[in-house]
């Protein structure tokens, strides 16, 4: 069972990332549907960098394999970023538009090069990165076989707080600061914003590809931790992403709710596995017959019904949110739309 | 003028065009076109050191070089059309549907399911094949109607509901692909009916893919006819313009999206029942293959026009059928296709700026003005 | 039917100017421009404005006050002219520009961000030393409302706030910025009487501290109540610039409108007048769940013109639309339709445009709102005449030959400037799109006719062809309401005004005997004395 939550931490780490991303990304009007592609672009980018970089160097070095992937894969993952800024906000194009070409382009960047890096490698799960993978897992030593806490608390490598800090320190950029003020104003009233002096140009740009970074930092998580180094071009990295869409609206727009909504959804993902257990310790819990509960004797099929619980989740969210329109919880006032002054 | 004055003006300011030529939009358009198969070649060259001009003939070869081919071609290409103009009503009335993937899927389950279960000939297959595509009509009209109705009645979102409505239809497929593989253990349907083409499209004219072809046509036509010439047509422009206007003609606003909603998810269902009983003959989490979300971009660069939806569905899937046969050739991997779509519709996206908005540079400024 | 064809008159006043640029007044504009497509919004004007003084920016709707303000706080850019502050040559290239140089405008729309605190709202955009601190910003908004006379709640949500309380964020933003130039547009269009005099103490209070104020309107009382200078617009120019006390309100309208306000409107006598309405207890709830209309109880006449007067916001949209079946309205509510000239009635409460359609009322409506609900931007003239008869017939296509025949006719007798039918609307001038609108609306033959500013922005040519049209539509024997905004027009159009206050009717006065002054007194001063109350 502690495993259950070991896991539902690690899966909820990936979608977090791409969640803080993204919500910086919305704060400041941005609707950016690009999220998996930008999760591939970092993906990828981390993977090919940590590969060049153990192929090259006899004995990599675990702190520089950590640098050179946490930098190739923010620069790649923001260069998305910056593309689908230059096409909405300079050039005005429409965001879903955009941001869904991105995902296509994303996803098709990675997969050709993930493609070729396996056959670099001689064949899919051959690529090696083990000083980088060993790197990232580096836990606190001894935590993995103590108590509970510790297993599913302490247990994991540094990017799993990383991700914790960054939700704080997303919340407390947002609420705390002059220039986490005025990116809310920018996507809420982007006309206000101008009028009270604020580049919303600049702020929008900044946003989006800062996001872009943050949101692809989930896919380098991904490909150098969670899988430790593989490729295989079979849309997770998608699904993935779009959780992360989801995870944006399930926490309303706000950091410290994604924290807890990112390992839940791990939590609802990774819980078929765990039915059968559940069953039978209810079944000696409640004292009930053997063949009571059949409806959680989990078959292959049903398993698949259980993964729908994060985007159930999400819709619901969605819907409760615009039944009780309170203004706190709301989308942007103008997420989707872009801004040009002189406008009439 | 004082010199000052002007030496500090912005150098660049952007306005609105009142409005151009259609000819030269569109020589605008082809122009991006040419700019990304430029850049596409830059690509290829820097990744893989060939001739840009030798991979372009393979690809050229690849979509259109054997009647075979060009057939496979021509089935992508309706497969893109269907869903796009499924999603044109429905983004005619400013209504996000990023869901046609999900729908097309619901469409594709009703369809394979019926397939499946039916499929020992108890009824004849052009009787199956109206059940069929009635079913998967109503499956796919009601996975668009379900975030409609949210949205008439409490304005839900319906960009971010209709999206969170495909992982929806995807885990629901999964489901029944485990429900039904074939042979077990496999974790695919395989082809259902293999021996018996029990609910497969018949060969129209000799051709596997001739009813794609009549079924996807007669739709473009229809729904040219509907969004222009109909009163229901009429009451989508009118509310896809502004709500108080068609409250005060009198229509329903909630009514009109629910139903245009109910036809957009119905003709995507109609896509997935066609890539089923039409082309694959199978069911997958793939079967939409990401065309419902390529679709959207197609039915926004055609701003609804359902024959311009038919050229951008044919480039692309040209693309994907030429990048294709690159990939087998030169020993690519296929998602090269995938970078250069997304390269083409990047340039076609920007190239809208230019068709809507002017450029008024400082120095050609003054010049208007002496 | 337009028998002020050549209306030349008012392009005689010759064009005012300024004296040159000097360092002892706060602002110069010159020779500045601006133009939107083929419209002129501002033709090489001149302005100055000097150091702590009020100063009234008069002109009727549309003369340009507001572009020619925006292009000071930095929201357009000027197409040709220069800005001096003190004297220097400036660029002002965004509000943040305009910021610096210490002008400050507070815009009719109010720019503030809903989900924000006043605090929030006030010190957005800013680059001040250190860390946010909002209890700092709070004591420092606390200063300047004790200094000037404002009340601001620091920790209030701005969707909370009333509309008087949001002006005042407004203006106390732009002073914690510093600015030592504040433009007001149209302040007082949104406020009752009681804030208006509140407002004006303000503005006094900021004049003695040496801040140059300016104020966009149109109201003469208002301009001759606090201002010391005025500058007139029409048409985009600048036509004459005087001190307050030197003149009178005559004079300024003489100014304003180019020539004395002798409208000649052709009014006969109705005739045959039968009721047609109505109207009893009619409450009708905002948006926000407030109070718009308040028990409104009237009846309307065939055969005579409806004259609704009010300052802007007091109910007008709501009450029309709740007559019109756009509105849902309060229990008790009655709208009562009589057919015929007999007691037979329909009760219109609970009606949609489409059940009165459908039940055979001859209902005509110009909203204000003529491109958002009037008619379809992106469609031609064609298209947008059938927007209420779309239906008719049983076929599944809508007919396109009737409505092709309509818009021709129409095009034809209101002689609409349009390239063709099929010309999407939206890119027509303001005149063109209200004779579409109106065009339509009356070839509907309706026995009912309600128009909501149906002149607004229109050019004077333009205007008399409306009201010569509303006029023969009551002598067919039509029941015309007829919301206005210019008394002037009101008063010499119409047989009967009603005036609103704060949703509630407020009196109806006999047109022909009222007088501007009666009618203003009803529209500031509610009847029943509940302002004691405060």
């Amino acid at each position: 069972m502690i495993n259950l939550f070991v896991s539902a931490i690690v899966f909820g780490t990936v979608i977090l990332y791409g969640a803080l991303g993204e919500i910086l990304t919305e704060k400041a009007g941005n609707l950016n549907l690009g999220v998996p592609g930008i999760m591939y672009l970092g993906g990828i980018a981390g993977l090919a960098s940590a590969f060049a970089y153990e192929s090259a160097v006899a004995e990599p070095v675990g702190v520089v394999c950590l640098i050179i992937t946490f930098v190739a894969a923010f620069l790649a993952s923001a260069l998305g970023g910056l593309i689908y800024s230059f096409l909405t906000i300079t050039l005005r194009a429409n965001q879903n538009v955009t941001g869904l070409t991105l995902t296509i382009f994303g996803g098709g960047v990675a997969n050709f090069f993930g493609g070729a890096l396996n056959t670099l490698a001689g064949g899919v799960g051959q690529i090696s990165i083990a000083a980088t993978s060993a790197a990232y897992r580096t836990s606190i030593p001894g935590m993995g076989t103590g108590n509970w806490f510790c297993q599913i608390f302490l247990s994991h490598g540094f990017m799993v707080y990383l991700a914790l800090v960054l939700a704080i320190a997303l919340h407390v950029f947002l609420n705390k600061t002059r220039t986490g003020l005025n990116l809310r104003a920018v996507g809420e009233n982007p006309a206000t914003a101008d009028a009270a002096g604020i580049n919303v140009t600049k702020y929008k740009y900044f946003a989006t590809c800062i996001g872009a970074g943050i949101s692809g930092m989930g896919g380098l998580f991904y490909t150098v931790d969670y899988i430790k180094g593989t490729w295989a071009s079979e849309g997770t990295i998608e699904a993935l992403g779009w959780l992360a869409v989801a995870l944006v609206i399930f926490a309303s727009w706000k950091s410290l709710n994604a924290i807890w909504g990112a390992y839940l959804f791990g939590f609802l993902t990774w819980l078929y596995l765990y039915v059968p257990q559940l069953r039978t310790m209810l079944i000696g819990a409640l004292n009930l017959d053997q063949d009571a509960l059949q409806i959680l004797n989990l078959t292959r099929s049903s398993q698949e019904l259980f993964k729908m619980l994060p985007y159930l989740a999400t819709i619901l969210v969605l819907v409760v949110v615009s039944l009780r329109k309170k203004r706190e919880n709301q989308p942007p006032a103008h997420l989707g739309l872009h801004y040009f002054r002189e406008e009439r | 003028m004082s010199s000052v004055h002007t030496v500090r003006e912005p150098l660049i300011r952007i306005s609105k065009r009142s409005g151009m030529p259609v000819w030269k939009s569109w020589l605008i358009r082809l122009a991006a076109v040419l700019v990304a198969l430029l850049l596409s070649g830059l690509f290829i060259l820097s990744v893989t050191g060939l001739n840009p001009i030798k991979v372009y003939v393979a690809m050229f070869e690849g979509a259109l070089g054997t009647t075979r081919k060009t057939w496979f071609t021509i089935r992508d290409t309706m497969m893109l059309l269907c869903i796009s103009i499924g999603l044109a009503p429905a983004f005619k009335m400013k209504f996000w549907n990023i869901g046609a993937e999900g729908q097309v899927l619901v469409g594709g389950i009703a369809t394979a399911g019926l397939m499946i279960y039916l499929g020992d000939g108890s009824i004849s297959t052009p009787a199956l094949l109206v059940l069929m595509a009635v079913v998967s009509l109503l499956a796919g009209a009601l996975w668009g109607i379900i975030p409609a109705v949210f949205k008439a009645r409490w304005g839900t979102n319906e960009t971010l509901f209709t999206l969170m409505m495909n992982y929806v239809a995807i885990q629901l497929t999964s489901y029944c692909v485990a429900l039904w593989e074939n042979p077990f253990g496999s974790n695919t349907v395989g082809v259902i009916n293999r021996q018996t083409k029990v609910g497969w499209f018949p060969e129209v004219f000799g051709q596997n893919f001739g009813l794609n072809v009549i079924i996807v046509l007669v739709l473009t036509v229809g729904m040219y006819v509907y969004l222009k010439y109909s009163k229901q047509g009429y009451e989508i422009t009118v509310l896809g313009e502004s709500e108080n206007t068609a409250r005060y003609a009198g229509m329903k606003p909630g009514g009109v999206i629910i139903r245009t909603m109910a036809i957009s998810g119905a003709i995507c269902g109609l896509a997935g029942f066609i890539a089923v009983a039409g082309a694959s003959h199978t069911i997958s989490t793939s079967t939409a293959g990401g065309q419902g979300f390529t679709a959207i971009i197609v039915a926004w660069l055609a701003k609804f026009n359902t024959f311009v939806m038919l050229l951008i569905s044919f480039i692309l899937a040209f693309l994907q059928k030429g990048a294709m046969e690159i990939a087998s050739q030169f020993k690519l991997n296929d998602f090269a296709s995938n970078v250069i779509t997304g390269i083409i519709l990047f340039c076609i996206i920007a190239s809208e700026f230019f068709i809507n908005y002017r450029m008024v540079l400082r120095k050609r400024k003054e010049a208007e003005h002496k | 039917m337009i028998f002020l064809a050549n209306d030349n008159s008012c392009k005689d006043t010759r064009r005012y100017e300024q004296p040159s640029i000097t360092v002892d007044n706060a602002v110069q504009m010159r020779g500045v421009t601006k133009i939107f497509g083929s419209v002129i919004a501002n033709d090489k004007v001149d302005l100055d404005i000097r150091h702590g003084e009020i100063l009234s920016l008069l002109g009727e709707n549309g003369s340009g006050k507001t572009t020619l303000m925006n292009m000071l706080s930095g929201i357009y850019f000027p197409d040709e002219g220069e800005v001096y502050v003190e004297g220097e040559p400036v660029t002002i290239r965004s509000p943040k520009d305009a910021i610096d140089l210490g002008i400050g405008m507070v815009h009719q729309h109010f720019k503030l961000v809903d989900v924000l605190t006043a605090t929030e709202n006030i010190i957005l955009g800013l680059k001040e030393p250190g860390r946010l601190n909002l209890k700092k910003a709070a004591e420092k908004i606390r200063a300047i409302c004790d200094k000037y006379g404002f009340v601001v709640e620091p920790e209030k949500k701005v969707y909370d706030m009333s509309v008087s309380e949001k002006q005042t964020v407004e203006i106390v933003k732009v002073l914690y910025r510093g600015a030592n130039i504040l433009v007001l547009d149209e302040p007082t269009a949104v406020l009752t009487p009681q804030e208006t005099e509140k407002l004006f103490d303000v503005i006094r209070n900021m004049k003695e501290d040496g801040k140059s104020i300016i104020i966009i309107t149109h109201k003469l009382h208002e301009v001759m109540a606090i201002s010391d200078r005025v500058a007139v617009l029409r048409k985009g120019e600048h036509v004459a610039d005087v001190d307050t006390v030197e003149t009178n309100p005559q004079e300024l309208t003489d100014m304003m409108v180019g020539h004395a306000v002798r409208l000649n409107i052709n009014r006969p006598e109705p005739k045959n007048r039968v009721k047609r309405l109505e109207i009893r207890d009619l409450s009708v709830n905002n948006v926000y769940g407030l109070r718009a209309v308040d028990k409104a109880n009237f009846d309307v006449y065939g055969g005579e013109i409806l004259g609704i007067a009010g300052i802007s916001g007091c109910g007008q949209k709501e009450l029309l639309e709740a007559i019109a079946g756009l509105q849902s309205t309060e229990e008790g509510s009655s709208v009562r339709y009589y057919p015929e000239d007999t007691d037979e009635f329909k009760e219109l409460v609970g009606m949609n445009p489409l059940d009165i359609k459908k039940a055979g009322i001859g209902f005509s409506f110009v909203p204000e709102d003529r491109l958002g609900m009037g008619l379809v931007g992106s469609v031609g003239m064609v298209d947008n005449m059938m927007l209420r008869s779309y239906r008719d017939g049983h076929s599944i296509f809508t007919d396109h030959k009737a409505p092709k025949k309509l818009a021709e006719a129409v095009k034809e007798q209101l002689e609409v400037v349009t390239p063709s039918i099929n010309t999407p609307v939206r890119s027509l001038s303001g005149g063109n799109v209200q004779k579409v609108l109106v065009g339509r609306e009356i070839a509907a033959n309706p026995k009912v006719l309600m128009t909501a500013y149906a002149v607004r922005g229109l050019d004077i040519n333009t205007s008399y062809t409306i009201y010569n049209l509303l006029t023969e539509q009551k002598m067919k024997g039509v029941a015309v309401i007829y919301v206005g905004e210019d008394l002037d027009v009101l008063l010499e159009l119409c047989d009967r005004i009603l005036v609103l206050c704060g949703g509630k009717v407020n009196g109806i006065l006999d047109a022909r005997t009222a007088t501007k002054e009666q009618v203003g007194l009803l529209m500031t001063n509610l009847q029943e004395k509940e302002e004691n109350a405060q």
